[in-house]
């Protein structure tokens, strides 16, 4: 999301970065409000109206049954930003408990973590996310508990290190030796010290969890068929591309990818604004 | 109450010893210069004083009893790098009320001004951070003050200026100052005897 102004409008870096994050966000909350406006009669079948082209009545045309593709993109990228959060929320959680676990419960403990955190991260992300969904059976459970299972290594890493670093900053043992109590030291010092990172970390973690999910749902192991997921139409969609319903596939997908970059570039932008010093 | 240090011996790791059977002792109110070369552990031998290193052979009390594990330690140090010693993301104002609320004498003593309470770390100069280390070292329970290259850094009006504060105070509360410095001039004016290591 590089916007580029010329002329009379010049911003600042700061300026033209909360520009940005607002665009992004914009895009995400007219998905999530548009998912609102509709419900399961916009996406109802009609056969008087197959494979149309996109239209001023159909934005991005209907498919072989006759149902609106801009009621289906939308309905499927708020399925995905929901599983999407789901996978996120839990494996921040995950992230966060084993982080803080490895730095503080002494050496054993962060051997095991260490090692665990190595073991996830030297599969593909994507072949343990289908292994998960497909022992639990797919669907929104499988999709969920595989992109929690799978995303929080990296995270875990950063916070076990941030916590390491500033445990033993000198700031740290001088605050022991004026008497602060660790628990004290922990809420002052550390957390505070932790937030942006953790925050920032979550952020770049949702747009890989809605990709995840559409990978593995177009593959047919996470999402059932009835579903409007983003997966879903595009694996659907597939069949009719040779005989030249291109809307099919170019318009989910584009906004699949719009979707992903927003929150990246929210998340990116952010840590950029909390940290600049770290670009 | 004396600090006395027992027979110390300290090493990192497995690699030789740094020092063994270090003995001395400080009163109350004296000040003491500690000088050595480069790399022959006054730095350790001052953590170890303050409470940041165990010695691995004898031991340090205070009046005749062991330094307390928690609550505030009565022998403080400062570091010679005060950035490092601040937390980055808190105001200065914070920083200097976590050992106690400082007298605001000290703070006009040793140049405090108001208004860099309300600014973070990185908007202060070196030589302004380390007033700050000085003032928060020197918290009400402080009975002596370790000064690790206190004010190496600085220039020399703000040296004096320092010294000065931190002196006034030490009489006042007969409180004892171990220096460590190259600087052997400064170390001739400030100390009451010189030990080497």
């Amino acid at each position: 999301m590089n916007l580029s102004f010329k002329g009379k409008l010049s911003l600042n870096r700061r300026q033209r970065t909360i520009l940005e994050i607002g665009a992004a966000l914009g895009f995400i909350m007219a998905i999530i409000i548009g998912r609102f406006m509709l419900d399961e009669g916009s996406i109802g079948t009609n056969l008087s109206e197959r494979n149309l082209p996109p239209s001023f009545e159909h934005f991005f045309g209907t498919d072989w049954l006759g149902r609106d593709m801009f009621a289906r993109t939308i309905m499927g990228l708020s399925l995905s930003m929901g599983v999407g959060l789901a996978g996120a929320v839990s494996s921040a959680a995950i992230a966060l408990v084993l982080g803080l676990a490895a730095a503080t419960l002494g050496k054993t403990a962060d051997t095991i973590i260490s090692w665990l955190i190595d073991l996830f991260l030297s599969v593909p992300h994507l072949v343990t996310l289908i292994l998960i969904s497909f022992a639990l059976g797919g669907g929104f459970k499988g999709i969920v508990f595989g992109i929690a299972l799978t995303h929080w290594p990296s995270l875990a890493r950063v916070i076990r290190a941030e916590v390491m670093q500033v445990r033993s900053a000198d700031y740290v043992h001088i605050s022991r030796k004026m008497g602060k109590p660790r628990t004290w030291i922990a809420i002052h010092h550390i957390i505070p010290h932790l937030i942006p990172q953790f925050l920032i970390g979550f952020l770049l973690m949702f747009p890989h969890a809605i990709l995840h999910e559409a990978a593995v749902t177009f593959l047919g192991l996470g999402l059932s068929p009835h579903e409007p997921a983003i997966g879903i139409i595009l694996s659907e969609s597939m069949k009719y591309l040779s005989s030249g319903l291109w809307w099919l596939a170019f318009f989910p997908g584009l906004s699949l990818l719009l979707v992903v970059r927003s929150f990246d570039a929210v998340g990116e932008r952010l840590r950029v604004l909390m940290d600049p010093a770290r670009t | 109450m004396q600090l006395d240090a027992k027979n110390i011996g300290f090493r990192y790791g497995k690699s030789p010893w740094l020092f063994k059977g270090i003995n001395f002792s400080m009163q109350p109110g004296e000040v003491v210069g500690l000088k050595g070369p480069s790399g022959t552990g006054k730095t350790t031998l001052c953590r170890i004083l303050a409470g940041y290193e165990k010695p691995l052979e004898g031991k340090v009390t205070l009046g005749g009893k062991a330094l307390p594990e928690i609550g505030y330690h009565p022998v403080q140090m400062v570091f010679q790098h005060p950035e490092k010693a601040v937390n980055p993301r808190w105001k200065m104002g914070k920083t200097l009320k976590e050992g106690g609320r400082p007298d605001d004498d000290l703070l006009a003593r040793l140049g405090i001004q108001q208004e860099w309470l309300e600014r973070l770390p990185n908007e202060l100069s070196g030589g302004e951070l380390q007033r700050f280390c000085v003032a928060r070292a020197l918290g009400p329970g402080t009975r002596f003050l370790i000064a690790d290259e206190m004010t190496t850094m600085l220039d020399a009006i703000t040296q004096a200026q320092i010294w000065h504060a931190v002196l006034h105070l030490a009489e006042k509360r007969k409180m004892g100052i171990l220096v460590v410095s190259h600087d052997a001039k400064l170390m001739n004016r400030l100390c009451d005897r010189v030990i080497e290591l």
